[in-house]
């Protein structure tokens, strides 16, 4: 662990607290689920980040870089099936505001 | 020379925080898939330079482009709104977003005082250089759960489009 990786560690985690806080709050307060989605791309944005982050500082780069692979998999996966859904709902409801979405009322 | 190398870095983050506000700010959706990009582009930047290549490319080709293909192709297929409902839309959205910067620049200041102190030092003897060795030896079962995954994915979007194509 190099002192210049551990000067650079602070200041990222600033940014990912940065990126986490604007990807929470768009998932908060947006009732559009394509904007919704966006938002939780960001949050995965700043795990992407945390991760290499942390693999850089402790000079684990391999495992960090296998594991965000693995991550980013995932992520078009979940990415590729929601916008499907949304498309879905689009089609059912005519329109994509949450507030609209009736149909699993209990 | 190496507080040169963290500026660089820190400009980049700085770049990334910024595209990323102005993701969630924007009015247009489609501008918000362009600044998703743009945000991933930078991460991918940022990857390279802490010695991240394999997942960089990783980034770049997936988030970058194909992830945005998905969303600037949801965007399209679904119905724009009329400029009366746009005009609306825009104003509760700024009722809604404007705390926004408010709470980010109050966060940035107050974490910008604290100075935790954690020991970063992992319990392995030798870490492995190559990501390759790491995903194909060390962790197979992720290369079977990505497996998986794609083949879910695969499968759920099918079924979706099916029923679709009934109705």
């Amino acid at each position: 662990m190099n002192p210049l990786s551990l000067s650079l560690f602070w200041p990222a985690c600033l940014f990912i607290v940065i990126l986490f806080i604007i990807g929470f709050y768009c998932l908060l307060v947006t009732f559009n689920l394509i904007r919704a989605l966006i938002g939780l791309e960001l949050l995965i944005k700043a795990v992407t980040l945390l991760l290499i982050l942390v693999g850089y500082v402790t000079g684990h780069e391999a495992l960090a870089q296998s594991l965000v692979i693995t991550l980013i998999v995932m992520e078009v996966v979940i990415i590729a099936v929601a916008a499907g859904i949304i498309l879905g709902l689009h089609r059912h409801n005519k329109g994509l505001d949450v507030r609209h979405l009736r149909s699993l009322k209990g | 020379m190496n507080t040169q190398v963290i500026t660089v870095d820190v400009m980049i983050l700085l770049a990334m925080a910024l595209a990323a506000l102005w993701t969630v700010m924007t009015r247009s959706l489609l501008r918000s898939a362009i600044g998703l990009a743009l945000v991933s582009a930078l991460l991918t930047v940022l990857m390279f330079r802490l010695n991240s290549p394999l997942a960089a490319v990783f980034e770049l080709s997936v988030c970058s482009g194909l992830i945005s293909v998905v969303f600037i192709a949801t965007i399209s297929l679904t119905q724009p709104m009329t400029q009366e409902k746009v005009l609306q839309h825009m104003k509760d959205r700024l009722e809604r977003f404007w705390y926004l910067p408010i709470l980010l620049v109050l966060v940035g200041i107050a974490l910008s005082f604290v100075n935790f102190k954690f020991d970063l030092t992992l319990p392995v003897a030798e870490a492995e250089k190559d990501a390759r060795v790491v995903l194909w030896n060390q962790r197979p079962l992720d290369i079977l759960g990505q497996i998986i995954m794609l083949l879910t994915g695969a499968f759920g979007i099918v079924i979706l489009f099916r029923e679709a194509k009934k109705k």
